[in-house]
């Protein structure tokens, strides 16, 4: 039954109509490529004259493979994703093409597809229209069959005549007019498969594209998270402290000419929490980014989180060669965060910390141990915050920690 | 004393002018970066400098570099370096040449005005200061093993690396001085340190060793 409905459905007429459509685009659009690319490459040795010519080609297969992708979208239903954009404009001068554009693959494969186009469409529309064609003319041989010139088709010689013979011909017709649509359904989708290809970026990098994507979802979320988190900070903190320290002091105004002693007392209390301010303030600056791993590396900032430990650390840092900043970064709050559940939750007695750079290309590798109790839960808001901040720099954070312990977090970090 | 001053907030410039003037010494010169200080101390030489570590232009450790080079060019002036946070890497690079006359202070320390005083006139006349903080992380990256000390012990090292005398620490632990000689004689003894050593060269040969550099 299926197979006469695929005969009347939408979507073999727009299969259809996809290969006639190629069929007239790839007809155009190989004269304006061969002939662009042809000249615009041949022109080059003339001081550069062809480069705005092959800037223009360029520019049209851009537009042409923009046209397609939408073309692929709505007649066959099929996303095809785009090359990812690159940051810089291709084109100097609106013409003039770069030298990344100009050697990005991207570019030649859209070019590539230009000239396929043609080729590619023949084949289909052959194949398709004429399976449909020869299949209605052999379904409604019978009905004209007598009014043929020599009152019969002709096949290799004979006539063919009589009812079992158009019988047999209207039921071949029919078969071959079922199949055509099933031909064109088909030929449709080797084709998206072969646009796929050209159109947009090879499948690993469009599945890097998507995870790259999530993983800044995740970033965004966890930086947004942190910005909330120093808000609550100040304003549960600091803030707090500040105003209360403002009113002891107008209290001890008030009281200076009546009760000096008290006043004296007031002014004591407010001193105490003008130190405690600063102390809040100090901690809550380290914890957003230490200004010494700025300015001396990962080996001097990991001193202040050891000294600030309460459970002895035994620290081993070789990084002969500083990474990038961010990296430096993730690797030091890595540390911090696991130091930090160490002394909150695990009941250990000593902790050992490993940083260790593998080269320049190459990776930063954290690891922290503890004799603690173990149970710490990956999922929980610290850990899964760390590993968002660790994918962030496309490294990978594992954790382990059975219950009874001992718990093993280690971060690997690709510098370079 | 004659005092120098390089920071670049104001208030807090204003602040530690008055301050050090209410106690009675003669500032210099209180200016806002690290060349113009330079400029300033190569035109009066004071006894001592109080310098704070970030500064203009790139808001690093200007205020560190202007302290060594005040530390090797005039030796006879105190050098106090005042910061928002201690590092324990900047006080090793302090100490690191003439560890004689050199503070690293918390910026709080300052609100303990009588503290304060106190350490910047023990930097001036060749002692040293060192930050709580800083001394902590010191010993939590000692170099060399610490676990001989006993607690007590532990407490006192701390102490002498901050740079206070005997008196002080004796106050502070609230014991007599003679059981801070005897904590004092036990950690050199145990530390493989010459013994009997006192104020700023005791102090010296805490951080060295601290710091992994033989004594």
């Amino acid at each position: 039954m299926h197979l006469i409905r695929d005969l009347v459905s939408a979507r073999t007429w727009l299969a259809l109509i996809h290969h006639l459509a190629g069929l007239l685009i790839g007809l155009a659009v190989i004269f304006i490529v061969t002939f662009g690319i042809g000249f615009g490459v041949g022109a080059l040795p003339l001081a550069l004259a062809g480069l705005p010519l092959l800037g223009l080609t360029l520019r049209f297969t851009d537009w042409l493979a923009r046209f397609e992708r939408a073309r692929f979208a709505v007649l066959l239903d099929v996303a095809i994703p785009a090359w990812p954009q690159d940051a810089r404009p291709g084109y100097r001068w609106l013409l003039i093409p770069s030298w990344r554009k100009l050697s990005s693959r991207a570019t030649w494969s859209e070019v590539g597809y230009g000239l396929l186009r043609l080729p590619v469409s023949v084949v289909t529309v052959a194949i398709s229209v004429s399976a449909a064609a020869f299949g209605l003319l052999l379904l409604t041989l019978p009905l004209y069959n007598g009014a043929l010139p020599s009152r019969g088709a002709v096949i290799d010689g004979t006539v063919v005549r009589g009812g079992p013979a158009m019988a047999g011909a209207a039921v071949a017709g029919l078969v071959l007019l079922l199949a055509s649509a099933q031909l064109a359904r088909g030929l449709a989708l080797a084709d998206a498969a072969v646009s796929r290809r050209l159109l947009g970026p090879p499948s690993h990098l469009a599945a890097r594209v998507t995870e790259l994507e999530r993983s800044r979802e995740r970033v965004v979320d966890a930086a947004e998270a942190e910005r909330r988190r120093i808000e609550r900070d100040l304003h549960d903190g600091a803030q707090q402290r500040l105003v209360a320290l403002a009113m002891e002091l107008g209290r001890a105004q008030a009281k200076f000419t009546d009760d000096p002693e008290a006043a004296r007392d007031l002014v004591d209390q407010a001193h105490a929490q003008a130190k405690e301010a600063l102390i809040e303030l100090r901690n809550l600056v380290r914890g957003v980014h230490p200004p010494v791993l700025t300015d001396r590396g990962l080996d001097a900032a990991l001193s202040g989180l050891a000294a600030l430990c309460p459970v002895p650390v035994d620290m081993q840092v070789d990084v002969p060669v500083r990474p990038k900043p961010a990296v430096e970064a993730v690797a030091y709050f890595v540390v911090a965060e696991a130091l930090t559940n160490v002394a909150k939750h695990s009941r250990a007695s000593q902790v050992r910390v490993m940083v260790e750079g593998h080269g320049f290309p190459g990776s930063l590798t954290v690891l922290i141990s503890d004799d603690g109790i173990g149970g710490a839960d990956p999922g929980g808001a610290g850990l899964s915050g760390l590993a968002d901040r660790v994918s962030g720099v496309d490294g990978e954070l594992s954790v382990e920690s059975p219950s009874g312990g001992p718990t093993i977090i280690s971060a690997v970090l690709p510098c370079g | 004393m004659r005092i120098a001053i390089a920071e670049d907030s104001v208030l807090l410039r204003e602040g530690l002018t008055r301050l050090l003037v209410e106690a009675g010494h003669e500032v210099i010169a209180a200016e806002a970066d690290a060349e113009r200080f330079l400029r300033a101390v190569a035109g009066s030489v004071p006894d001592a400098a109080v310098i704070d570590v970030r500064m203009p232009p790139t808001f690093t450790d200007e205020g560190l570099r202007a302290a060594l080079v005040v530390r090797d060019r005039w030796p006879d002036v105190g050098v106090l370096v005042l910061s928002q946070w201690v590092e324990e890497r900047y006080a090793t690079e302090l100490i690191a040449g003439r560890p004689r006359g050199v503070g690293y202070l918390l910026k709080d320390r300052v609100a303990d005005v009588t503290e304060f005083l106190d350490a910047l006139t023990r930097v001036a006349e060749g002692g040293s200061a060192f930050d709580p903080e800083v001394v902590a992380q010191l010993l939590a990256r000692s170099r060399h093993p610490l676990g001989d000390l006993t607690p007590r012990e532990r407490e006192v090292l701390a102490l002498m690396a901050e740079g206070r005398s005997n008196g002080a620490i004796a106050d502070a632990l609230v014991v007599g001085g003679g059981a801070v000689e005897k904590h004092i004689n036990n950690i050199f003894t145990k530390l493989g340190l010459a013994p009997g050593e006192r104020d700023h060269r005791r102090v010296l040969a805490v951080l060295r060793y601290l710091n992994g550099v033989n004594p």
